[in-house]
């Protein structure tokens, strides 16, 4: 690449009145131009060709984890199976431990034509539902126990293996042996599916329920309050503190050696492994301070450690950005040094502040690693109603999930992955709204 | 400014609030990848089954993860069980003591079968652990001398064997696993390729006879996999003449895209493990703290409910899920010896 230095090309500029000195390197200097030019387009088709591949990847094995095979049939609340000898009035327990899966069963069976005696294929009747039908017949007869003798139609999730076979993700051509779905079930799958009984439904469990070890009954709800409550708790801490610690070190602090140690170890932090906060969270939050394990609100401490040096970072060079005009004004018009920085300096910083605080979230909410030792990367089924009970995180649901042998939970995997994408976007968005709003010129 | 200060008012009191330490009502269980996925079921069908208590955290972090975490002390701020694919050893039962955590209780739930699968599209395949020393070992024997493995191919270990590169996914040394596949085929097949001799002659102290017997070749024809049984699948995917090593209920539930090697000629199934025909499997077990029962709600409850028929049973939900389960008797053994307090 040729290097030409202002001053020769100002004097070539001057020179070009005079005619016979026209080869200044115009035509190389627009080809480096145009190789430039060329070489940014590549790296941006490259930087979306990944992108695409990923999103293609993740949405092609993803979205049909947004639909769910569900049975409606009529059930039959058959009183000899709930409870046989009518003691419900002296022993409500009675409701609660009846065996539900075999009222599902019965019904399935009946719509089926299987015989009562047919030992095995009421077995792989029973493979075709899940049992989480167990709890919803549980809830519909403890909330209204006169349903007891009647029938009415009852729509109930698909077994996982049913699911993935309706969906067309496991391979019927093998011998039967090798799958999970024998050729009856087929056989019954199609019938069900021909007369309407067995159709996709939105995954509406996807996003409301917790963790479960059975597919078709598992969701990202406890892994989505868990991350919004870590959300809401590293902004309210590392916003306040980062941008206080910013704006003390950058208007207020004397220039010396402390302070210089203060930004070299700022920076030092902003690059520590994030599995090094997870051990000090452990040590600190759970075994010092005795908060409880599991709970989103040491995962919110943790990762509010995480995210501080980013803010700060961001912070210090947002407010290293505001002309010094703007404070030598203020100052010249008599405003105090603390009327100067939250009047002027501030506001006008804001944007860049917003920016620096929503990558530091974004970073934190894609965390897993501290999250292990502090024992966030865990099975829970119940939504936590405070930040104070158990909960885990989105990118661990999908780090469990994708450790699953179940097939079904292979679609799952992706379907979490895109549920966490849009969750990101959601921040993106609303921080490119922000910065919009507060975004001056000068 | 006033959001500010309000926002700094929360947090204080939020922390105030924090630091009241509640005493526990759920139920905390850490420990092996192995057990996670049978204890997830007992755990949800327990918390369905029991309306009055929730339902149980279980963690994964590996067997020696969950045993250090369970041995930090005793209290609320201290799990509750721990999930292990291996017994608990002599120097974490002492750590435990020096913590205070005296009273363990052991509980067997029943047996992991432990299988050698390749892709779905190659031909049958026949093990012995015989084949699998000489293919894996660091050193074997070659005219009486103990030499670094010099086989490229599985034919060359045994002809009937397919004319392909060595390429074995077997766990990583963190894994319970990796102690059983040690044990269970290494060692067994030092003794019956004869290497075992030679090695007693050459070395004298014992443990190093056996390490010597154990040692996996390092030159990256066997790969060590530390991450999970969906790793080692997709290695077998990448690499169609690989041979993994699975979990009996990972495979199970993978029949279409892998096909099982027999050892010893026996087909690995529930049948041929429970009854101690295949020989590659281990128990699988979890620990609690004696001084926790009575005192977390509903743990007493949680392991009867996980040692009763209902779960580990031959008809269990367990059992279809993979779980081998142990014999009548030693099932009954095992909830007498719960009811009982037996601490180690």
């Amino acid at each position: 690449m040729s290097q030409v230095s202002p001053m020769s090309s100002m004097s070539s500029i001057g020179a070009s009145a005079r005619p016979g000195r026209r080869d200044i390197g115009l035509g190389r200097r627009y080809a480096a131009e145009r190789r430039f030019r060329f070489y940014g387009m590549a790296a941006i088709g490259f930087g979306l060709l990944f992108l695409f591949l990923l999103l293609f990847s993740v949405v092609s094995k993803g979205y049909t984890a947004f639909q769910q095979s569900m049975i409606t049939i009529p059930v039959a609340f058959s009183e000899q199976v709930i409870d046989k000898d009518n003691e419900r009035a002296a022993n409500p327990q009675k409701l609660v431990s009846a065996n539900y899966p075999v009222v599902a069963r019965n019904a399935l069976a009946k719509v089926l034509g299987v015989d009562e005696k047919d030992r095995a294929g009421l077995k792989a009747v029973n493979g075709l539902i899940s049992d989480s039908v167990r709890t919803q017949l549980r809830d519909l007869v403890v909330a209204d126990p006169s349903i007891i003798g009647t029938t009415r139609d009852v729509t109930f999730l698909a077994s996982g293996d049913l699911d993935s076979a309706f969906k067309g993700q496991i391979n019927l051509d093998v011998p039967e042996k090798d799958r999970k779905i024998s050729d009856r079930q087929v056989g019954w799958m199609n019938q069900l599916a021909e007369s309407g009984a067995l159709s996709k439904h939105f995954n509406t469990g996807l996003f409301v329920n917790g963790a479960s070890s059975r597919p078709e009954a598992a969701g990202v709800g406890v892994a989505l309050v868990g991350s919004l409550y870590m959300m809401l708790i590293v902004l309210a801490l590392s916003l306040p503190i980062g941008v206080a610690a910013s704006i003390y070190l950058e208007e207020f602090a004397p220039k010396n050696r402390l302070t210089d140690l203060i930004e070299v170890n700022i920076n030092n932090l902003a690059a520590v492994p994030s599995i090094v906060y997870g051990l000090l969270g452990l040590a600190v939050f759970v075994n010092f301070a005795g908060f409880p394990r599991s709970a989103a609100l040491v995962g919110g401490l943790v990762l509010t450690l995480m995210t501080l040096p980013t803010i700060i970072i961001a912070t210090r060079a947002a407010l290293k950005a505001v002309p010094p005009s703007i404070r030598a004004a203020a100052l010249g018009l008599g405003a105090s040094k603390m009327q100067t920085v939250f009047h002027h300096v501030l506001p006008l910083a804001m944007p860049g502040i917003l920016t620096g605080t929503i990558i530091g979230l974004a970073h934190a909410l894609g965390e897993t690693a501290p999250l292990l030792l502090i024992g966030m990367v865990a099975f829970v089924a119940d939504v936590p109603a405070t930040p104070l009970d158990p909960a885990t995180a989105l990118p661990v649901q999908i780090y469990m999930w994708a450790n699953e042998a179940e097939r079904a939970f292979v679609e799952r995997t992706s379907g979490a992955i895109i549920v966490l994408l849009l969750f990101l976007i959601l921040m993106n968005v609303g921080a490119i709204l922000l910065r919009r709003r507060f975004e001056r010129r000068w | 400014m006033k959001s500010l200060k309000l926002t700094a008012a929360a947090l204080v009191a939020s922390a105030a609030f924090a630091g009241v330490a509640v005493a526990r009502d759920q139920i905390q269980i850490a420990g092996s990848s192995t057990v996670l996925p049978y204890a997830k079921i007992v755990a949800e069908t327990f918390g369905e089954t029991y309306p009055d208590f929730k339902t149980p955290i279980v963690e994964s972090g590996g067997t020696g993860g969950g045993l250090k975490e369970f041995c930090k002390g005793v209290g609320p701020d201290t799990i509750d069980i721990a999930n292990a694919s291996r017994a608990i050893k002599d120097s974490e039962v002492e750590a435990c003591k020096a913590a205070g955590v005296t009273e363990i209780q052991e509980v067997k739930i029943g047996y992991d079968g432990i299988v050698f699968a390749t892709d779905a599209g190659n031909a049958d395949l026949k093990l012995e652990p015989k084949d699998l020393y000489l293919a894996l070992a660091a050193e074997v024997v070659v005219d009486g001398k103990l030499v670094a493995n010099p086989y490229k191919k599985w034919s060359e270990v045994n002809k009937d064997l397919p004319d392909a590169e060595i390429a074995a996914y077997i766990p990583g040394e963190k894994h319970g696993t990796r102690e059983v596949f040690e044990e269970k085929v290494l060692a067994a097949g030092c003794e019956a390729s004869g290497a075992a001799e030679v090695i007693k002659a050459a070395v004298a102290e014992k443990d190093a006879q056996h390490a010597k017997c154990v040692a996996v070749r390092k030159d990256g024809l066997a790969v060590d996999i530390d991450g999970d049984y969906t790793e080692t699948l997709a290695r077998i995917a990448a690499n169609k003449s690989g041979i993994g090593v699975f979990g009996l209920s990972f495979y199970e539930n993978n029949a279409d895209k892998l096909k099982v090697a027999t050892v010893s000629g026996i087909v690995p199934s529930v049948e041929t493990i429970a009854s101690g025909e295949y020989p590659v499997s281990r128990p699988l077990f979890f620990y609690v703290k004696k001084a926790h029962l009575g005192v977390i709600p509903g743990l007493k409850d949680y392991v009867e409910f996980f040692t009763s028929d209902d779960m580990i049973g031959p008809d269990s939900p367990l059992a279809e899920y993979g779980l081998v389960p142990a014999p009548d008797a030693e099932r009954e053994e095992v909830r007498k010896a719960f009811t009982d307090g037996k601490i180690m």
